[in-house]
C-alpha cells in the first residue's frame, strides 16, 4: 500500500508541471501579441519593444516558463485583461467558492438518487420500475446540459412559474433548486446506470445463492452482502463525475447567471481573456489530478488486487 | 462401412459445403437488423449525412440570408420552422448545420482515427520505450477533464494558427468561417486520439499471442500478411463500436464548443449555436418553439448514434449477453 501510495503521489508534480507547461506553450505561442493588443491604434515599435523588456517577453521561452511556474506557485495568476488592474487569484476566490458549493450539493443528490435508483432498477429487474429507470438512465446520458437547462426553465420557471430563472442567492435558496437539479442529471445518470449493473452482477454470484440457501432474509442478503460488493466499482466513475461536474458547471452557471467559476471563465473565453482562461484550467485541472489521486487511493484501499498493478 | 453410412456422411459434405457462406460482416449485419433501436439509430443517423450532403438542394434558403422584414415569424409556408430575429430561414439553418455537423464528425474521426491507429500501431508493435512514451503522453490528455482542454486549445490557437496559415500561404482557409471549422477539429482530435490508440495497442497485443497468429507464422505466413489479413481486421470489431459511439460525442462537443462561442460561430450554422442564440427566448410567449427545434434535432442525433453504437457492441460481440 505504501509503495503504491507513494507512486501515485510522485505522479503528480509530474502531471502538474506537464499541465503548466502545456498551458504555458499554447498561451505562449497560440494568442495575439498582447502588447499589440495592449497599445491598439498607438502602436510604436519604440514602445512596444520597452514594454515587451518590462514584461519581459524578449526572454527565452524556457527562462519565460521557469518565472511562470515561479509565479503561480504562489498563485499568481496576473492580471485580468477585462476586469484591469484586478489580479486574477482574487478574482477567483469569490466565485470559487459558489462553485464548490453548488458542485459539492448537485453530486451529492445525483449519486444518492443514482445509487438508490440503480439498486431499485436492480431489484425490479425486467418490471416496470426496471424499465422506467434504464430509459431514464439513456435519456440522461443523451440529454446535454444546455438542452435539458432551458427545458427545466421553461418548465418550472414560466409554464410552472415556482421557481426563479436565474441568480444566486446562496446555496440554501430557492434559486439553487434549478442548477443544482440540473448540474446532478449527469451523474444521477452515471451512477444508477453503474449501480444497476453492479448489483445485477453481484445478485448472480455464488455467495449470494449460498447466503439465500441458509435462510437468510432477502433484506439481509441486500444490505449486507450484494451492496457493499456493488458499491466497489462505483468508485473509479467517481473520476468520470468530476469530469462531467467540470462541463456541467461552465454551462449550467452560464444558463442560469451564476456568479460561479465556470460563468467567469466562460466571459474570459468570449472575451479572449487569457490571464483568467489559464488560471481556471491550471486550477480544475489541479482540482481534477487531486480528486483522481483520491480516488484512486480509495480504490486501492477498498480492493486489494489493485495495488499491484 | 455400410452404404447407408456412406451415403449420410456424403450427403453431410455436400450440405456443408453447398450452405450459404456466412461472412464475419453478413453474421453482424444479420444480428444488427433484428435489434430494433440499433435499426432506428441507424435509420437516423444515415439521414442526418444524407441532409448534409443535399443541404444545398434541401435547404429552401442560405443559411446566413438575412430578411429583416420578416424577423421572428412563426412558421410559415415559406418558412416551415420561422425565422430568426435576422429572418433567417430556420429550416434552412438547421439543414445546413447537419452539414456542419457531419463535416466535423466525419474530419475529427478520419484524424483522430490515422493519429489512434498509427500510435497504436507503434505502441503495440515495437513495445519497450515507444509504447511507454506514446501511452504515458495519453496519460497526460485523460489527466485533463474531457472538454476542459478542447476548450482551451479552441479559445488559444486560433490567432497563432491565422499567422501560421497566412506564413505558409495559406491566407484563403484563414478567413474566419474555415477557421473555425479547422480550430474545433484540431481541438477534438488532438483530445480524441489516445482513447483510439490505447484500443488498437490492447487488441494487438492480445491478439499477437492468439493461436492462428502464432499457426500463421509457424506455417511461414510473412510478417506484413498477417498484419493486413489476421491482425487488423481482427482489431477493427472494438475501433468500430468506438467509433460510431465517439461520432455522437464528436457532436455534441461541437455542438458544445459552439454554445460557449468559441466552436462554429455565427453566422456558420450549428446547432450548440442556434441553441445559444435561442436559449433565452424561454421567456417569450410566441418564440419558444424555436427553442426546442435544435434542441431536440441534437437529441435524437445523440441517441440514434448512442443506439447504433450499443447494437454494434452486441452484434460484434455475441457473447455478451
Amino acid at each position: 500500500m505504501l509503495a503504491y501510495l507513494i507512486r501515485r503521489l510522485l505522479w503528480l508534480p509530474v502531471l502538474l508541471i506537464i499541465v503548466s507547461f502545456i498551458t504555458f506553450a499554447l498561451g505562449y505561442y497560440g494568442p495575439a501579441d498582447p502588447i499589440a493588443a495592449l497599445l491598439g491604434q498607438h502602436y510604436d515599435p519604440e514602445i512596444a519593444a520597452r514594454l515587451a523588456h518590462e514584461y519581459g517577453f524578449d526572454q527565452p521561452f524556457l527562462v519565460q516558463y521557469v518565472k511562470y511556474l515561479g509565479r503561480i506557485i504562489r498563485l499568481d495568476f496576473g492580471e485580468s485583461i477585462k476586469y484591469r488592474n484586478q489580479p486574477v487569484s482574487r478574482l477567483l476566490l469569490p466565485r470559487l467558492l459558489v462553485t464548490i458549493q453548488l458542485n459539492a450539493v448537485a453530486s451529492f443528490i445525483g449519486v444518492l438518487l443514482g445509487v438508490s435508483l440503480g439498486v431499485i432498477a436492480a431489484l425490479k429487474r425486467g418490471k416496470a420500475t426496471d424499465r422506467v429507470v434504464v430509459s431514464g438512465v439513456v435519456f440522461g446520458r443523451a440529454i446535454p446540459v444546455f438542452v435539458a437547462g432551458p427545458i427545466l426553465l421553461f418548465l418550472f420557471a414560466r409554464t410552472i412559474p415556482v421557481l426563479p430563472p436565474g441568480g444566486w442567492d446562496g446555496i440554501f435558496s430557492r434559486s439553487a433548486i434549478l442548477p443544482v437539479l440540473l448540474l446532478a442529471i449527469g451523474p444521477l445518470a452515471i451512477f444508477a446506470r453503474q449501480t444497476r449493473a453492479g448489483m445485477l452482477e453481484v445478485m448472480g454470484r455464488d455467495y449470494i445463492r449460498t447466503a439465500r440457501a441458509k435462510g437468510m432474509r432477502e433484506m439481509g442478503v441486500v444490505t449486507a452482502h450484494a451492496l457493499r460488493n456493488a458499491f466497489i466499482p462505483l468508485l473509479t466513475i467517481l473520476g468520470f463525475l468530476l469530469g462531467s461536474l467540470v462541463e456541467g458547471t461552465f454551462l449550467t452557471e452560464t444558463i442560469f447567471g451564476i456568479p460561479g467559476m465556470g460563468q467567469f471563465a466562460f466571459e474570459a473565453l468570449g472575451g479572449r481573456d487569457y490571464p483568467v482562461i489559464i488560471a481556471v484550467t491550471l486550477l480544475v485541472a489541479v482540482a481534477y489530478a487531486l480528486g483522481n489521486l483520491f480516488v484512486d487511493l480509495a480504490y486501492g484501499f477498498v480492493d486489494p488486487r489493485i495495488r499491484q498493478a | 462401412m455400410s452404404t447407408q453410412a456412406q451415403a449420410d456422411l456424403r450427403k453431410e459434405v455436400t450440405d456443408e459445403a453447398t450452405r450459404p457462406r456466412r461472412s464475419l460482416w453478413g453474421s453482424v449485419w444479420a444480428r444488427l437488423r433484428r435489434n430494433r433501436p440499433a435499426m432506428v439509430g441507424l435509420i437516423i443517423v444515415i439521414l442526418m449525412y444524407l441532409t448534409a450532403i443535399f443541404a444545398p438542394l434541401i435547404a429552401p434558403y442560405e443559411f446566413d440570408e438575412i430578411n429583416l422584414e420578416n424577423v421572428i415569424a412563426g412558421p410559415s409556408l415559406e418558412h416551415p420552422m420561422g425565422t430568426d430575429e435576422l429572418g433567417r430561414d430556420v429550416f434552412s439553418r438547421v439543414v445546413w448545420a447537419a452539414r456542419s455537423a457531419a463535416f466535423v464528425s466525419i474530419a475529427v474521426t478520419a484524424f483522430g482515427l490515422t493519429l489512434g491507429i498509427f500510435f497504436g500501431v507503434l505502441s503495440g508493435y515495437l513495445g519497450g520505450w515507444v509504447d511507454t512514451l506514446i501511452m504515458r503522453l495519453g496519460d497526460v490528455l485523460f489527466a485533463f477533464p474531457g472538454l476542459l482542454f478542447v476548450f482551451f486549445i479552441a479559445a488559444t490557437i486560433k490567432p497563432g494558427l491565422t499567422t501560421w496559415l497566412k506564413g505558409v500561404g495559406l491566407g484563403d482557409v484563414a478567413r474566419s468561417d474555415y477557421l473555425d471549422y479547422l480550430v474545433v477539429i484540431i481541438a477534438l482530435s488532438l483530445v480524441g486520439w489516445p482513447g483510439l490508440a490505447r484500443l488498437i495497442r490492447g487488441q494487438l497485443l492480445s491478439l499477437k499471442r492468439r493461436e492462428y497468429i502464432l499457426a500463421a507464422q509457424a506455417i511461414g505466413v510473412p510478417t506484413w500478411r498477417i498484419m493486413l489479413r489476421h491482425l487488423l481486421p481482427n482489431s477493427m470489431p472494438p475501433v468500430i463500436v468506438a467509433v460510431s459511439g465517439g461520432m455522437g460525442a464528436i457532436i455534441l462537443s461541437e455542438a458544445t464548443l459552439s454554445f460557449l462561442g468559441i466552436g462554429l460561430q455565427p453566422p456558420n450554422p450549428s446547432w450548440g449555436a442556434m441553441l445559444f442564440q435561442y436559449y433565452p427566448y424561454w421567456r417569450h410567449a410566441s418564440l419558444w418553439p424555436l427553442l426546442f427545434i435544435p434542441a431536440a434535432i441534437l437529441v435524437i442525433v445523440v441517441l440514434a448514434f448512442s443506439f447504433l453504437g450499443d447494437g454494434l457492441n452486441e452484434a460484434l460481440n455475441p457473447q455478451l449477453d
